[in-house]
């Protein structure tokens, strides 16, 4: 009987590690492909099967040709740019938001919550076809300020995130302040806004990976793709004449999600947590 | 009698000065939100009924571009296709349910092996597009993994070309890049649960089956409930694995892509609208129905209980109410 359970329990632990392997490599497999590929020379990516391992680990010849021809300098400081705009403007007009929502009791109060609730579930590809004709009118096409202003906009998940943040942080705290004879401009930047570090480093990861990957508004409004092209929209350059030669593409691949990489290894605890903070609500 | 006060007098007072913060604090994400949701939202609605170009002429047609949504077999009949993506999100619930209850135990290596199956759902769409148009051509390597397994590659089938196949390939990369992102939601519900909960189910002698059913189960069925609802309405608006990878190609066009291929380069404005308006009403009755079956037959199953121990209800309950306070601490 104990033998049957030790044999059980092997069997199990084999089980669970089974799977958890299997579906780890099925996980990075495409992306650690495409990594050999990325280093492979013509004439060995024409030769060679895709998954031999590359002759020459050194090889970054598809990378620096890639970085050139996809125009990804330029990319990077477009990316750069909207992130950090996106960023700051999302915290200042998010935390405010939340700090009026969680902090005042007033007519509305549920209602708006619930406006920014129904705008996160209309599917974005669907209200576009519309946006696209107020953007066109704002002359927001091919205008980074224009994109920028229009990613600012509503989500949903930070507003959450720093919402319930608020509701932990104590509310004596604001009427002592109040006491003193603090305004509530003084309340929210001298006293709140320092609190609430932690839920902005999270919803800042959130919100900056998205931003980062975000190719289809990218697409549709910053068209000049010469000028205008951040890291996700410069992989269209190898859309067409360029589109079978992998190993250049591949290594193109590679450098647009090393950033996103990079924060996920320093930030994994944020992005978790974050996530399941925004998902809870429903 | 209380002295009726001046302007500035009253924008210096507490309500004055909370009215002045509430006004300057709301107006710009309420701005926003006008802007690029609820306005495009009306416009969207008032598109629908014009035969119209984003510029130029735009003329009255009332109900023709609904008749055409559900006359053309390009527009009505994609949302077939999303059977085929309701599939997948339900594969990818079970599998990241799986996963997530495997790695809530203690296991070696866990965090490496959350990190692995979650860092697909970071990798940019078009990168993604990249990636899997690679993946899948002929003899590259999803090839060359079956042929590891002893496959033929003659017998293999061109995976985004041959069209009994092409939407499966597509589907299973929708849950290659998302099925880390619901397990990780997965795993911060079952870690909300008490831990003395498993406690006393293991001096009960509960095995694994049992906590996953009596304990794990109840505490996270509300994320589970709220998955399937966002994945079936997420399914009929599927969009990006056929966008990135296929463009649409060979049968591969789902409702979203073709709504995009008119809006955007037919310049159709008004029957695109029309689509968006007619999907975004059975998203929504789809979303009502679902609620009001889960609501059926959560009430059900919780009715009808009379053999289970004191005990084992006792800690349903406390996990219950665990559940309930943080939804609750969520403001739902």
């Amino acid at each position: 009987m104990n033998e049957l359970n030790k044999a059980g329990r092997i069997l199990l632990t084999f089980i669970k590690y089974l799977s958890l392997v299997l579906f780890s490599f099925v996980a990075v497999l495409p992306v650690v492909s495409c990594f050999i590929t990325a280093f492979k020379t013509d004439y060995e990516y024409q030769t060679t099967n895709v998954m031999t391992m590359p002759q020459n680990w050194f090889n970054f010849e598809n990378f620096t040709q890639a970085f050139q021809k996809a125009g990804m300098a330029r990319a990077f400081v477009n990316s750069f740019i909207i992130l950090v705009c996106v960023l700051f403007f999302s915290v200042m007009i998010g935390t405010q938001l939340a700090y009026v929502l969680n902090r005042f009791k007033f007519f509305g109060n549920t209602i708006i919550r619930a406006l920014f609730l129904f705008a996160s579930q209309l599917p974005g590809v669907a209200m576009q076809i519309s946006v696209y004709e107020i953007m066109y009118n704002l002359g927001f096409i091919n205008s980074l300020p224009g994109y920028i202003i229009m990613m600012c906009g509503t989500d949903i998940i930070s507003i959450y995130i720093y919402i319930q943040f608020f509701e932990n942080i104590n509310y004596s705290l604001d009427e002592s302040a109040i006491i003193d004879g603090a305004s509530y401009f003084t309340i929210f930047y001298k006293v709140l806004f320092p609190l609430l570090k932690p839920a902005i480093v999270t919803s800042c990861i959130l919100k900056g990976v998205g931003t980062y990957n975000e190719y289809y508004c990218a697409n549709l409004y910053l068209q000049d793709k010469t000028r205008y092209a951040t890291v996700a929209t410069s992989l269209y350059t190898f859309v067409g004449p360029l589109g079978s030669k992998y190993n250049l593409i591949c290594a193109g691949v590679i450098i647009s999600l090393l950033p996103a990489l990079i924060v996920f290894i320093l930030c994994q605890k944020q992005i978790y947590s974050g996530l399941t903070a925004g998902a809870v609500k429903g | 009698m209380k002295k009726k006060r001046t302007f500035t007098e009253w924008i210096r007072s507490r309500d004055g000065q909370q009215v002045l913060v509430m006004f300057a604090f709301m107006v710009i994400p309420l701005l926003l939100l006008f802007i690029f949701t609820y306005l495009p939202f009306a416009k969207m609605f008032g598109f629908s009924f014009y035969n119209m170009k984003y510029v130029g002429v735009r003329k009255f047609v009332g109900l023709k571009n609904y008749i055409k949504v559900f006359q053309r077999d390009d527009c009505f009949g994609a949302l077939k296709l999303s059977l085929y993506y309701m599939l997948g999100s339900i594969v990818q619930l079970a599998l990241a349910l799986y996963l997530a209850t495997i790695l809530s135990f203690k296991v070696k290596g866990g965090n490496l092996f959350k990190g692995f199956m979650f860092f697909p759902f970071l990798i940019n769409g078009i990168a993604i597009g990249f990636i899997f148009k690679f993946f899948y051509t002929r003899g590259f390597v999803f090839d060359t993994v079956l042929q590891w397994c002893g496959f033929n590659l003659e017998n293999l089938p061109y995976w985004l070309k041959d069209q009994r196949i092409n939407n499966f390939s597509l589907v299973g990369t929708s849950i290659w890049r998302y099925f880390g992102q619901n397990m990780v939601l997965f795993i911060g519900a079952i870690m909300s649960v008490d831990s003395e909960l498993y406690e006393a189910a293991m001096l009960d002698g509960a095995n694994r089956f049992q906590q996953f059913k009596y304990i794990i189960m109840p505490s996270i069925k509300t994320i589970i409930t709220l998955n399937v609802i966002l994945s079936i309405t997420g399914s009929l608006s599927a969009f990006e694995p056929p966008y990135v990878i296929t463009d649409g190609a060979n049968g591969t066009g789902t409702y979203f892509v073709v709504m995009h291929e008119i809006a955007h380069t037919q310049q159709k404005v008004g029957l695109a609208s029309a689509m968006a308006i007619v999907l975004l009403i059975i998203i929504f009755i789809a979303t009502i129905l679902q609620k009001l079956f889960f609501k059926y037959v959560f009430r059900s199953a919780e009715d009808e209980d009379p053999r289970a121990g004191a005990r084992r209800q006792k800690m349903l309950e406390r996990s219950i109410r665990n559940q309930e306070r943080i939804a609750a601490r969520g403001g739902k």
